[in-house]
């Protein structure tokens, strides 16, 4: 009886043993892989916008992520009230200034360029005015708003600062953030 | 105590300290296996055989391949394919091998769900099956990331995004599992080390327990018939073999086994010299790029059915439709509630729920290979329903059942 309440004891010291043992190297094993902090230091991107021309998709890179930056001509500014989403079924006039960024004079779309659906990078159509994803079928309209499920969302947009007639990425700017905050983008 | 004399030969030395005897009896000569079998209990045998094949042709590729975004693509089709004598030819085997060994795992598992050979006992066989169909599955996806291609840079974009798990915005999980915001090195080395090591040592755990839980039930039969394995064992060791119902494993039935695999070798060794080209996706020559999606993604042959249930749905509902496809063969014996374990054909309408859902299966397949547009999606959209359809269904028609 007391060899084995002995034994009892001794099973449940090593069993505490093992289990903060077990607790310290999950986490260390969770946190050796985590992304580096090298890979995590925010790149900066600075992008010069008066280089871009109107209806002309352009696409910059940023933490390794395709950026698209469509410079709006007047007549996609017009449309855009014509625009539907298939989503809500209601016109997307109210939405679309709002994505776009104003630098100078010109409104500018800039967005990650990977579909909210399952990342796949869809193609702008000039003629169309719009964007397809290749993967599942996906449609954006020139503000990159969804027209076609499945994506969930608008491409969604990166921090960015305007600064003069150069927009930084990466850096959370005043206009950013108010959009952020009233949900044009995540 | 143990008592060790002076062995008089080899096999009494080893004997001594190992009872080679007493195994070579519990694995192979005295392991009883019915006559009442067909060629579809050879394929059990034909995926170790083909596992074999990839360990083997995996060794010869890992001592050429580099994990290095910069390299990974070159060592692969410059290095392995043209400057190492035979490299080709481990390639070959290996892609080949990959794919096959789910064409293998298919019929497996169907035999197993005509049969009704996951039930009275046999549960442990099923889920220990599915848990490897799992592995495999784990397996196939982290080897195809390490050619460093185009469709390795973008179904690793896309199938580490399911992770993020749509609505929920898991961003954070899936940069963990990159180890970075795209697929990128940490991301290639860590799917190495998953696919050359962690994964296979599961496998070769797997198929322990797998054949684990066959020694208590054995293996089912053409007739279902419930066989009283101590007995007819007796039976064939006391001299009347043609009256007993087993026969040795080995080296018995081995033989015929082997017959099978003999068939199945030469089937799969033309298709390594002569037919090795779809095992090995053309965009996946081109190197990989994170700025440019191919114009059609799709994945390899065996995933398109899971793959067709995500697509014709908006992200949340296809990505719950997905998860349920993942999962639900594992809870086949648990709603299946008919008392029979016979062959399909006998048991009413789970006879036409076995054959609609091999079917089902293939449209879908069809379907995931095709471009996202009509009438494509709106038929893999109703095959889709009816896969989901099938399996609320079941437990319905299986409880209707009459016992036979
Ligand atoms: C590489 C993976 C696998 C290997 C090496 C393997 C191997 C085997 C072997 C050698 C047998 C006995 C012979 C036979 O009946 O064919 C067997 C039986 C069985 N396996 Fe697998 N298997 C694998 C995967 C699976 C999967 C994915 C499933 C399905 C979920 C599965 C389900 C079964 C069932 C139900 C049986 C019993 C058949 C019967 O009793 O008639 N196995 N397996
Ligand atoms: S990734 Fe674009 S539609 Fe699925």
């Amino acid at each position: 009886m007391k060899n084995s309440s002995r034994r009892g004891f001794m099973g449940k010291a090593f069993g505490a043993v093992a289990g903060v043992g077990a607790v310290g190297a999950l986490y260390a094993m969770k946190k050796t892989w985590d992304p580096l902090p090298s890979v995590k230091a925010a790149g900066f991107t600075t992008l010069d916008m008066s280089a871009y021309k109107e209806n002309e998709l352009v696409v910059e890179k940023w933490r390794g992520k395709p950026i698209f930056v469509l410079k709006q001509s007047q007549e996609m500014l017009d449309t855009e009230n014509k625009n539907i989403s298939q989503i809500t079924g209601k016109t997307t006039a109210g939405m679309d200034k709002k994505r776009l960024i104003k630098i100078g004079d010109a409104h500018y779309l800039v967005c990650i360029g990977l579909c909210t659906h399952l990342g796949c990078i869809p193609g702008y159509r000039p003629e169309t005015k719009d964007f397809l994803c290749a993967c599942h079928g996906g449609m954006y309209d020139d503000t990159a708003m969804v027209k076609k499920s499945p994506p969930p969302r608008g491409l969604d947009i990166p921090p960015f600062k305007i600064d003069g007639m150069k927009l930084v990425l990466g850096e959370e700017g005043p206009e950013y953030k108010k959009m952020k905050e009233t949900g044009i983008t995540l | 105590m143990a008592h060790f004399t002076k062995a008089t030969s080899v096999k009494d030395w080893l004997n001594q300290r190992l009872a080679v005897e007493k195994v070579e009896k519990v694995m192979m000569s005295e392991y009883w296996i019915p006559k009442n079998i067909n060629f579809l209990w050879a394929m059990g045998m034909i995926l170790v055989v083909t596992f074999a094949l990839l360990l083997v042709s995996g060794i010869f590729l890992l001592m050429y391949y580099q994990p290095n975004v910069n390299l990974a693509f070159d060592s692969v089709n410059y290095t392995i394919m043209s400057e190492v004598d035979f490299g080709w030819l481990w390639r070959h085997v290996h892609g080949v091998a990959a794919s096959v060994v789910f064409l293998i795992i298919y019929i497996h598992m169907f035999t197993g769900i005509y049969y009704g050979s996951y039930k009275k006992g046999r549960e442990m066989i099923w889920i220990s099956g599915m848990l490897l169909f799992v592995a495999f599955s784990a397996e196939a996806f982290s080897g195809y990331m390490l050619p460093w291609g185009q469709m390795s840079y973008w179904a690793g974009m896309v199938i580490t995004n399911l992770f993020s798990g749509g609505s929920l915005h898991a961003d954070g999980l899936v940069e963990w599992i990159r180890g970075d915001y795209v697929p990128a090195q940490a991301f290639l080395n860590r799917f190495f080390m998953l696919h050359v090591l962690l994964i296979p040592l599961a496998i070769i755990g797997l198929i322990g327990l797998h054949f684990g839980a066959l020694r208590i039930p054995h293996v089912n039969n053409q007739d279902g018939e419930e066989i009283d394995f101590d007995a007819e064992a007796k039976k064939y060791l006391a001299g009347d073999k043609a009256g007993s119902k087993v026969i040795r494993f080995a080296n018995d039935f081995m033989a015929k086994d082997m017959m099978v695999v003999g068939v199945y070798l030469v089937f799969f060794f033309y298709l390594v010299f002569y037919n090795y080209g779809f095992a090995m996706d053309p965009v996946n020559f081109d190197p990989a790029n994170g700025l440019k999606t191919p114009t059609h993604i799709y994945p390899e042959w065996y995933f398109l059915w899971s793959y067709e249930i995500l697509r014709p749905f908006s992200t949340n509902i296809g990505l719950i439709a997905f998860a349920f496809a993942q999962v639900i063969f594992f809870a086949l014996p648990f709603l299946d509630k008919s008392p029979n374990t016979v062959p399909a054909s006998r048991r009413g309408l789970f006879k036409y729920w076995f054959w609609a859902m091999l079917i089902d299966m293939i449209i879908l397949t069809a379907m995931g290979k095709v471009p996202p547009v009509e009438p494509f999606g709106t038929i893999g959209f109703y095959a889709a329903l009816t896969f989901i359809g099938l399996w609320i269904a079941l437990p319905f028609i299986t409880k209707m059942e009459k016992k036979v």
